[in-house]
Formats: C-alpha cells, sequence, structure tokens
C-alpha cells in the first residue's frame, strides 16, 4: 500500500488532502484570530513604545498613547513607518533589544547605498522558521521532500530564512544558493529534489538551461516551486509550470517585515496568498491619503507585526499594491488572502530580485566625470532574464573621437553600477537631447516588462 | 603641421548620417574626407572640411555632440606600396595608431593619409625625418 507521502508524490498536481503546519490557527474562526491579534497588537504598542525613541516621539507627536488602542480598528490611529525612517535609525536604532539578545541581522539595499538593517533574536528566528515551515506546507512540502534552495545566500533574507523553515519542517535542504546553473541542474539529476525555491527569472533560466544541456524536466523530480523576491505575472507562471513540469505557487515577504514566509499561496484556492496574521496584521492603504481603505479595495499594503521581539514594526508601509480576501478559501484557512502584487507605488525596480531604485544610478553617473543629468533606465525581460539598460547622453565633456575612450567610460559606470548595486546593467550611449525631458517628475525609468 | 577634424558622435539609427552631410551641403562645405568607426550601438563619424568652424557650429546647432581633434595628414604617391612604405616607417619608429584613414587627390597622381596617433609630436618629428610630406590644413583644402 502506499504510504501517506508517496500518494502526496504520485498524485502531483492533484489536491489529496490539505495539509496543516498548524491547522488550529490556520482555520480558526475570525472573531477568534482577531482577538489574538488585538492581545498582541496591544501587547506590542505598548512594548515599542516604551523602548524605542522614535517611535514614541512619532505617536507623540500624534498625541496617540498605547491605552488608545482598544480594537483593531484602533490601528489607524498609530503614525506610519516607512522605509526612510529605517533608514534614519541606520543601522540598529529601531531594534527593541540590546545587541547581545540579537543573534542575527539581515540587510536590504538602500537609494544611497546605505542598507536597511533589521535583527532578530534567537525566538525570532524560530518564529520565523515555524512559519516558513507553515509555508511550506501550504505548497504540499513534507519532511519526506527534499528542498532545492536556490535563494540567495547573504545579508539578502531569502536564502536563510527559506533555509531554517525547510529544517524546521523536517525536509532535507540543498543550500545551493544562486547562480551556477549548469552545477544546480546536475544536482537536480543527482539529488532528486522535490520543491525547488527560487525567484521566477532564475526559475525560467534554469529552464533554458536544461533545454540547452538537452536535460529534459520530466525526468526530474521536482514536483513544486515556491517563487517569490520578485514581481512576476499569471502568464510567467504558466510558462514556469510548463516549461519545469511542477505547479508554481507564489511566496511573499520582505525583509522590513521578517523575510520570506509573510505570506503563502496554497495549493487549493487559485489566487492570493495567505497572510500570516497571527503574526502579521495587513492593511490597505489609500497610498495618497493613508486613509485605511474597505475591504477588497486594492491599494498599499500595510503590515505590523505583532509578535516580533528585536525587530517589530508598526504599519509598514511596503509600498506593494494589492487587496485582501476575506472569504475563506478552499483550502479551509480562515486567514486572509492578499492578492499578488501588481505593482508598486514608487518607481523602485526589481531586477533579479535585487531592490534598485533610479536614484542609485543616477548616485553612480552623477559621480562620473562630465556625464550630464539626462539619463534613463530601460527594463526589458530578455528571454528569462531581466535586463536593464542605462541610457547616457554624449555631452561633449565624454565625447571623444577615439572608440576605446567612449568604451572604457562606459565600461567604468556599469562596473560602478555593478559595485554599488550588485546588478549587472548595460550602459548605453545615445545622443544628445535624445531621452525626453520631464514636464514635473521625471520618467527615469521605461520598464518593457510586461508583468 | 597638424589637421583639425571634426568628430561627430553618431547613435546607430538610420539616415544619421544622411542628416549631417546634408546640413553640411545646406551651408557650402566640402568634405574632403570622412571614415565611420562604430561599435554594437553606437559611432562616431570623422570629417577633414573645408571650414571647421562653419561645420562645428552648424552641427552642434543642430543638436549632435560635435569635438574637435588634431589629425596628421600624410601625403604619398598613390601608387603599389605608398601605404606600406609609411607604415614600414611607423613600425621602425615604434609610433602606435589610433585610428587612420585615407584618400585620393582629384589629380589622382597622390594619396592623402589620415592618421590619429597617442604621441602626435613624437609622430611628426619622425615622419618628417624620414623624409615624409605633411600636410597643413590649408594644403588640404586646396587639394
Amino acid at each position: 500500500m502506499k504510504s501517506f507521502y508517496d500518494a502526496i508524490k504520485t498524485d502531483k498536481q492533484e489536491k489529496v488532502m490539505t495539509l496543516y503546519w498548524e491547522e488550529e490557527i490556520e482555520t480558526l474562526p475570525r472573531v477568534g484570530l482577531e482577538s489574538i491579534q488585538l492581545k498582541r497588537l496591544q501587547h506590542l504598542v505598548a512594548r515599542v513604545y516604551k523602548t524605542v525613541a522614535p517611535y514614541r516621539e512619532k505617536m507623540d507627536a500624534a498625541a496617540v498613547k498605547p491605552e488608545d488602542i482598544q480594537s483593531l480598528a484602533d490601528l489607524a490611529k498609530l503614525p506610519f513607518t516607512v522605509k526612510e525612517d529605517l533608514r534614519e535609525s541606520y543601522p540598529f536604532g529601531l531594534f527593541t533589544v540590546p545587541m547581545d539578545q540579537v543573534v542575527r541581522v539581515h540587510a536590504s539595499s538602500g537609494t544611497t547605498g546605505k542598507p536597511t538593517v533589521v535583527g532578530y533574536t534567537k525566538k525570532d528566528i524560530e518564529l520565523w522558521a515555524g512559519l516558513m515551515a507553515r509555508a511550506l506546507t501550504l505548497a504540499g512540502a513534507t519532511a519526506k521532500d527534499m528542498v532545492h534552495n536556490a535563494y540567495g545566500y547573504g545579508l539578502f533574507t531569502g536564502g536563510l530564512g527559506a533555509h531554517y523553515g525547510i529544517e524546521r519542517l523536517g525536509a532535507t535542504v540543498i543550500p545551493v544558493s544562486g547562480g551556477n546553473t549548469k552545477r544546480q541542474i546536475t544536482i537536480m539529476q543527482d539529488f532528486e529534489p522535490t520543491v525547488l525555491l527560487a525567484t521566477p527569472s532564475y526559475a525560467l533560466n534554469l529552464a533554458e538551461t536544461m533545454d540547452t544541456l538537452g536535460v529534459d524536466p520530466k525526468s526530474l523530480s521536482l514536483r513544486v516551486g515556491v517563487f517569490g523576491a520578485e514581481p512576476w505575472s499569471e502568464n510567467m507562471r504558466d510558462e514556469v509550470e510548463r516549461k519545469l513540469n511542477i505547479k508554481a505557487v507564489d511566496i511573499y515577504g520582505l525583509s522590513e517585515v521578517m523575510g520570506p514566509g509573510v505570506a503563502m499561496q496554497c495549493l487549493e484556492g487559485d489566487k492570493g496568498m495567505h497572510i500570516f496574521e497571527d503574526h502579521f496584521l495587513p492593511e490597505i492603504i489609500d497610498p495618497d491619503t493613508g486613509e485605511v481603505l474597505p475591504p477588497g479595495e486594492k491599494g498599499e499594503l500595510v503590515f505590523t507585526t505583532l509578535t516580533k521581539e528585536a525587530f517589530p514594526i508598526i504599519r509598514y508601509r511596503t509600498k506593494d499594491i494589492s487587496r485582501l480576501m476575506y472569504e475563506t478559501c478552499e483550502c479551509g484557512r480562515t486567514l486572509v488572502r492578499m492578492e499578488k502584487v501588481t505593482g508598486r507605488t514608487d518607481d523602485m525596480l526589481i531586477i533579479r530580485g535585487v531592490n534598485v531604485f533610479p536614484s542609485q544610478i543616477e548616485h553612480v553617473l552623477m559621480g562620473t566625470e562630465g556625464v550630464e543629468p539626462h539619463y534613463q533606465i530601460v527594463v526589458n525581460r530578455e528571454g528569462n532574464m531581466d535586463t536593464m539598460a542605462v541610457e547616457v547622453e554624449v555631452s561633449e565633456d565624454i565625447f571623444s573621437d577615439e572608440i576605446k575612450a567612449l568604451e572604457s567610460l562606459t565600461g567604468r559606470i556599469q562596473m560602478d553600477i555593478k559595485d554599488m548595486l550588485g546588478v549587472t546593467c548595460k550602459v548605453k550611449l545615445v545622443e544628445p537631447r535624445t531621452i525626453q525631458r520631464s514636464e514635473g517628475k521625471a520618467q527615469r525609468v521605461i520598464d518593457n516588462r510586461k508583468l | 603641421m597638424r589637421v583639425e577634424q571634426i568628430a561627430v558622435f553618431l547613435e546607430n539609427k538610420s539616415g544619421r548620417l544622411a542628416e549631417i552631410t546634408a546640413k553640411l551641403a545646406e551651408q557650402n562645405i566640402n568634405i574632403r574626407a570622412l571614415s565611420v568607426a562604430d561599435t554594437a550601438d553606437f559611432g562616431i563619424l570623422r570629417l577633414i572640411v573645408d571650414n571647421v568652424d562653419k561645420a562645428k557650429t552648424t552641427l552642434r546647432s543642430s543638436g549632435f555632440t560635435v569635438g574637435i581633434t588634431n589629425v596628421i595628414a600624410v601625403e604619398v604617391a598613390d601608387k603599389t606600396g605608398g601605404l606600406a612604405g609609411v607604415l614600414k616607417t611607423i613600425k621602425e619608429e615604434r609610433l602606435n595608431v589610433e585610428y587612420m584613414y585615407a584618400f585620393v587627390h582629384k589629380t589622382g597622381e597622390n594619396a592623402v593619409l589620415i592618421f590619429r596617433f597617442d604621441d602626435m609630436d613624437q609622430a611628426i618629428e619622425s615622419l618628417q625625418r624620414t623624409g615624409y610630406k605633411i600636410l597643413t590644413g590649408e594644403e588640404i583644402c586646396a587639394l
């Protein structure tokens, strides 16, 4: 007789039965869930007000005290937290515990080269591992699985965040990280992983490399892929599923809130990701007015962490555009679902999983002698990879009658951008006045990706 | 001893060369020689014209990035081995050529080689010492 796990594995894309990691909390009636949320929120606000001066100052300025939080709706009384608040307190200013209790830090790239830093206590790491294990369970993964973790390991939360969750689940983790694609495929052939974790564009790169090497994805053991860290379309999901012969599901997370494992798509519901609301309280606001929008409306996603110790965050504006769906899912979970992120309120670009702000590019260009402040960033998806080209107008200051002088200039800018952002881009010289001039807000970015 | 050359930045877009030559023709500027160096994304047009200042003003006001650089014009007999002789000298004198191009006189007797060296002073000294005729800007325009 087939074991339970074998049944799941052989019955690849079909629903066998819903697996829960923490069934009680995942399926708790909303009244119960909301009462837990309120208790945790009150406790958090009191703690943050007491321990973190910048939060206290903002709350005092808004004339709101921790005691004013009497219902979940009172959350709207609290001031927002934005990325700039994190920068102002760089690196550890918003931590609520002494550094001897912080066991790990992660960082994301910042606009002027300064990253935003987040920290975790031992308990935070354990919480994160548990939530990531819960996320993997939503994707149908179990202790019997072998997980190919191709998220980057390092300051980026993706690699290590997923890693601890895989171990917590009891599955086997292959900490392969990003890059060295051919070797990754050999590992897939030899180790026979069943679950793939990667950015969607890297998944397509893997598929393309398999094609080049003559490796049939059907000959591999992969069953499901958990993809996140960059925006991707439903069309791309279809392409990933078809090319890798797997089920492709969405994961959502951001370092300011925790990392991967904030929200996760289940196998049953065909739309949206369940937010792990027992630990993260979501809101949707009008990005212009800051007003909280009614359920179901599209707007900017805002998160408040309910249980994190070292780096809790109150009403963090993610700049991600989504909407919340409160209907109980086919999978039986009562946890609210957020729609796939369709855009951002600012112009931050995510290129192959790396955050890129036009202002960072500008910073490099303006640091290059003779380069005019007329530039444009053109993002394309060539094949399966995001490509970024920076167009720079050729002024008489940088012009030369020799090709090699101009090529060494573009090479130098490319290298500086790579050094600062960690992203390879192409620098293209264009004739003067060919880049459209601003009539108010400059359009620095032309994003041709069909997202 | 040096000749002024106009260099123009060109994106690889159709019609750019036609546009430049039309602008120059409108201003009665005569092109004596030209070369285009190109990469996948851009090109550099190099021109020897009979009125450098006017050409520069014209192209600049049409929105082109224009640079003036000095080059050396060497006159050789238009016969087999003419270029080979100069290049042999350049090699023996250890001169480094950044780029070169050539044109032939109307009379057909002589050819003019346009050179850009990394060390222009050294090049002029070497070529004169080895007996080559270096043309001035006026001489080129008068050809």
